[in-house]
């Protein structure tokens, strides 16, 4: 955008209309950066700015909001952010409830909104009242009766299809990359990789309003993973603004860190456990110095979002518990069942999810995204309408399975056998014994559980932003929900066996069913993602029980011991190596016994390498090899004979700074020679004008021998983000490596095809 | 379902509108929660109180502030006499809760909003806008990927410097062009080649 406006200085306004100039250090579309080149790039423009600031007042000036640009960039991620997630859980809100029915004194009431004033609430109904009607009521007058129930379910099925066919129907024409949950791209794009436009403004856009579609629609996804891409898209626009970060890839990888915890703060309220995500979950290099503004970025999030306050009531966190009854030792043996019970499923949900959109990307599945996404919503929403437990909302199903029954709960969760004379406070109140109302809960819960199990398989992974934790926190709910309330059963009819006998006196509370649909929550959770610390931050920050962090720190590691008996990798991962990203995860152990000359290009029988003279060549020659193949980069040597390495060129460089010549520079044709040395030799008077191409040679490449070992050979690309590496022979070149190369080999090694690592 | 959008996509489209569009909404949405006065509607205290012996359980909500939000306050008509209301009372629970009517009236007809603009565009770009525009002879017509890059960055620059004397309005279209065509290699990598996102 600048080189634009040096060119036509009138139009500094229209400039941003114009295609952007290609410069020089930019990167082409799905190519890996430099980050060695880039880090040097940033010192050095440090060091610039650090010695003008000596000069003058201004320059000092200029210096000081440098250093200050980052913490700038920071507060408008969380600004941004937080605005955007408290628009979309207003909207979700709203138009959830506007399946089942309308607010007549203002349309833009949800439910409890509508109800919020009205006095004809009873202790049974909370939220009837006149004001709020379903449709069934407004269209022909009548709530009660099959006919009701049926236009109420037939209405339901039409608006939740007409929400999803919207959401795909914008994705498809707007902003494609605004599918999917974005998590595993981001994951790659911080690790260095490029994809122009997924962090673009229509795809905040589209993937904004479509998210409060989709969620709307009742289906079996969540909103956690989009508002991580949400929040990326926001740091990526504000880090263009600022020059600091937007020609330096790898210093807006530092911003996109940050902002990610953003959107996981304000996804869940959890300002810690997004910090700690983003270190755990989604970024590839995280200094201290990310730390620190991934915490500043998600406070002011968090801090945007509380001001908005979309849920009223003042709640800080989703789902708030408000009990704090001790638990006991005996019990961490249904936790730790539950643990397991996460690891299988996320096991099954894993490997069941991979197969389905593998299929979706290879046979005619695919090729019918619209139809699949309105077959999808349509099972979704006439198996879900008949049970109360999914008819919800996923969040306000959750927060009732985590909460505890006292006297005030009328729902049929807590439709227990009470004692008349009972005057216990609220929260003292001893374990009972289940009334009919729990019995028909328990089944109802345990039909949602094998639904919600099923569809979410089918629904993740659809061209429609969709994200899992929530789908992967009702689960465990559900399960833990009712484990919990056989192991309080258990406890109250049988409180003279040896386990209970010494912890659990009749009259007392010992069992709380919240807690355990809290923990098989983390332990579902836990299973598919692997998350550990993150987790176990995220959900104490998201229910305030601090008490419970060690039942759900067991839970959590108990499921990732078992998911990772069957299988190393999340669903992240799993996605990352279905659509062969090149993504070289530093969790991996490189454990085989090859060496460089086993890996390096060329192989024996292939062409030999090619390489560029350091002052043999001609420009003809030049354009000629860059035309003839398609390598990224060119070794620069000596001589054909001596083989000697001096540098090396990359190919989009070598194009610009050809052409630039030919444009500019007079005298350079197709006969004049390339020199990549110091100081060209003298020429005779008549031969034509010589090309002087050492400013773009990289003059330290880096080199290992052929027998350096293929195990540091990885160490040293995940450890300083190379591209591509040398291999020498008593000084001469060999061949070279690169990334592809060494995700090649190592997925030849783990017996998965090579040939699926794609991109470049 | 739009087999027709990726020949007609080669006409035009704006991105412009997004990021102005983008700062209005943040705008629109940061000004009124911070204008917002308190009205009577926004603020209430509710109790709730469970069944006791034979008196059926009950919600009261009454519009009071946050030091009189007690059961002594609120609950009105006290449904037992004078000597048990004390222990009537320990049972009940009392929250105070306050709202914004103003941010969600104004969240949401943005919201709607903008949905219904985006709505208004997705259905010109499909249905209208095929039928006022001629196909340009000289767009170039679909290519596939194998053409480099390196040969269309070579041949832009010509048009590139071309077109640079030409009006607002020639450079608007020039940039809905590039969108549009950047949407539709999108288009192609995620639906048509399966390259990215399953």
């Amino acid at each position: 955008m600048v080189n634009a406006g040096d060119m036509n200085g009138s139009g500094n306004l229209m400039d941003f209309l114009d295609e952007p100039f290609p410069d020089v250090g930019t990167y082409e579309d799905f190519h890996t950066i430099d980050w060695l080149r880039e880090k040097s790039r940033d010192t050095d423009r440090h060091r610039k700015i650090t010695s003008k600031s000596k000069e003058s007042i201004w320059e000092f000036i200029k210096s000081l909001l440098d250093a200050w640009s980052g913490w700038v960039v920071m507060l408008l991620i969380g600004l941004l952010a937080g605005t955007l997630a408290g628009v979309i859980d207003l909207a979700v809100d709203w138009m959830t409830d506007l399946k089942e029915g309308v607010c007549l004194s203002a349309f833009w009431y949800s439910h409890e909104q509508c109800c919020w004033t009205s006095n004809e609430t009873t202790f049974d109904d909370r939220d009837k009242c006149p004001q709020w009607q379903k449709w069934s009521e407004l269209l022909v007058g009548q709530s009660e009766g099959a006919s009701a129930y049926i236009l109420n379910y037939f209405l339901y099925i039409m608006w939740a299809l007409c929400f999803a066919f919207l959401a795909v129907s914008l994705v498809r024409v707007f902003a494609p990359y605004a599918c999917g949950s974005g998590i595993p791209e981001i994951k790659t794009i911080l690790s260095g990789f490029i994809i122009r436009g997924y962090l673009g403004k229509w795809t905040l856009l589209i993937k904004t309003v479509t998210l409060v579609l989709v969620v709307s629609s009742g289906l079996s996804l969540g909103k956690e993973g989009p508002l991580v891409h949400v929040a990326c898209c926001c740091g990526n626009f504000f880090s263009s603004l600022f020059s600091k970060y937007s020609k330096n890839e790898g210093k807006r990888r530092e911003v996109l860190s940050a902002a990610a915890a953003a959107g996981v703060s304000v996804a869940f309220g959890a300002p810690i456990g997004g910090v700690l995500f983003s270190l755990e979950e989604v970024s590839y290099y995280f200094p201290l110095k990310t730390l620190w503004r991934s915490f500043f970025a998600a406070l002011v999030a968090a801090f945007t979002l509380r001001s908005i306050n979309p849920f009223g009531n003042s709640r800080l966190v989703l789902f708030y518990v408000e009990y704090h009854t001790p638990w006991y030792m005996a019990e961490l043996f249904p936790f730790i069942l539950l643990g397991v019970f996460g690891g299988l499923w996320g096991t099954l949900f894993i490997r069941c999810n991979i197969a389905w959109c593998r299929r979706r990307k290879t046979t005619r599945l695919g090729k019918y995204p619209v139809l699949e996404v309105i077959m999808i919503t349509a099972i979704t929403a006439i198996i879900a309408y008949p049970n109360p437990y999914t008819r919800r909302s996923t969040s306000e199903l959750i927060s009732e399975l985590f909460n505890d029954c006292g006297a005030l709960e009328s729902s049929q969760l807590c439709d227990y056998i009470n004692d008349p004379n009972m005057t216990r406070p609220v929260d003292d109140i001893p374990d009972r014994p289940a009334g009919p109302g729990v019995y028909s809960a328990m089944w109802q819960l345990a039909l949602a559980l094998v639904f919600k199990i099923v569809i979410t398989i089918f629904t993740f992974g659809m061209k429609i932003p969709s994200g899992l934790f929530i789908p992967s926190m009702a689960v465990g709910a559900m399960a833990g929900r009712m484990v919990g309330i056989g192991v309080e059963q258990l406890a109250y009819h049988h409180h003279d066996w040896i386990i209970f006998r010494n912890w659990c006196r009749p009259g007392a509370d010992c069992v709380t069913p919240g807690l355990y649909a809290m923990v098989g929550a983390a332990a579902c959770l836990g299973g598919v993602t692997r998350m550990t610390v993150s987790l176990v931050v995220i959900m104490f920050e998201l229910t305030g029980g601090l008490e419970y962090i060690v039942p759900l720190m067991a839970a959590a590691v108990t499921s990732k011991w078992v998911a990772d008996a069957f299988g190393k990798e999340g669903i992240y991962e799993a996605h990352i190596h279905l659509n062969g990203y090149p993504f070289l995860d530093v969790k991996d152990e490189f454990t085989h016994r090859t060496l460089a000359t086993d890996v390096m290009r060329p192989r024996r029988g292939e062409a030999p390498l090619s390489v560029l003279t350091q002052d043999s060549m001609t420009v003809e020659d030049v354009e000629t090899l860059i035309k003839e193949t398609d390598y990224n980069g060119f070794p620069v040597v000596v001589s054909k004979d001596s083989e000697r390495l001096i540098g090396f060129a990359q190919r989009r460089e070598l194009i610009l700074a050809i052409k630039n010549a030919r444009q500019r520079q007079d005298g350079v044709v197709s006969n004049s020679i390339v020199y990549f040395t110091e100081d060209p030799p003298e020429l005779p008077p008549n031969s034509p004008h010589p090309l002087k191409l050492r400013r773009i040679l990289n003059l330290s490449p880096f080199t290992v021998t052929d027998h350096t070992p293929m195990e540091t050979v990885v160490d040293i690309f995940r450890k300083l983000g190379l591209r591509q590496c040398l291999v020498t022979r008593s000084g001469r070149l060999l061949g070279i490596i690169t990334k592809k190369d060494v995700l090649r080999h190592m997925a030849q090694m783990a017996n998965q095809d090579p040939e699926s690592i794609m991109f470049n | 379902l739009f087999p027709q959008v990726h020949r007609m996509f080669a006409q035009n489209s704006r991105n412009s509108v997004s990021p102005v569009l983008l700062l209005v909404l943040l705008g629109c949405v940061l000004c009124p929660p911070a204008q917002a006065s308190k009205s009577s509607e926004d603020i209430r205290c509710k109790c709730i109180c469970p069944p006791y012996r034979n008196i059926s359980g009950h919600i009261y909500n009454k519009n009071v502030s946050q030091k009189d939000c007690n059961c002594l306050h609120v609950v009105e008509p006290m449904p037992v006499p004078g000597n048990d209301v004390e222990a009537y009372c320990l049972l009940c629970e009392c929250k105070y809760e306050e709202r914004s009517t103003t941010t969600i009236k104004v969240i949401i007809i943005i919201y709607l909003s903008v949905v219904g603009a985006l709505l208004l565009y997705m259905a010109f770009l499909v249905l209208v806008d095929p039928l006022i525009r001629k196909p340009d002879p000289y767009t170039q017509p679909l290519h596939n990927e194998e053409d480099s890059e390196d040969t269309r960055s070579l041949a832009a620059v010509p048009t590139l410097a071309g077109a640079r004397a030409n009006t607002v309005l020639e450079r608007v279209e020039g940039a809905q062009q590039r969108w549009k065509r950047q949407v539709q290699e999108q288009r192609k990598t995620v639906f048509d080649r399966h390259k990215m996102l399953s």
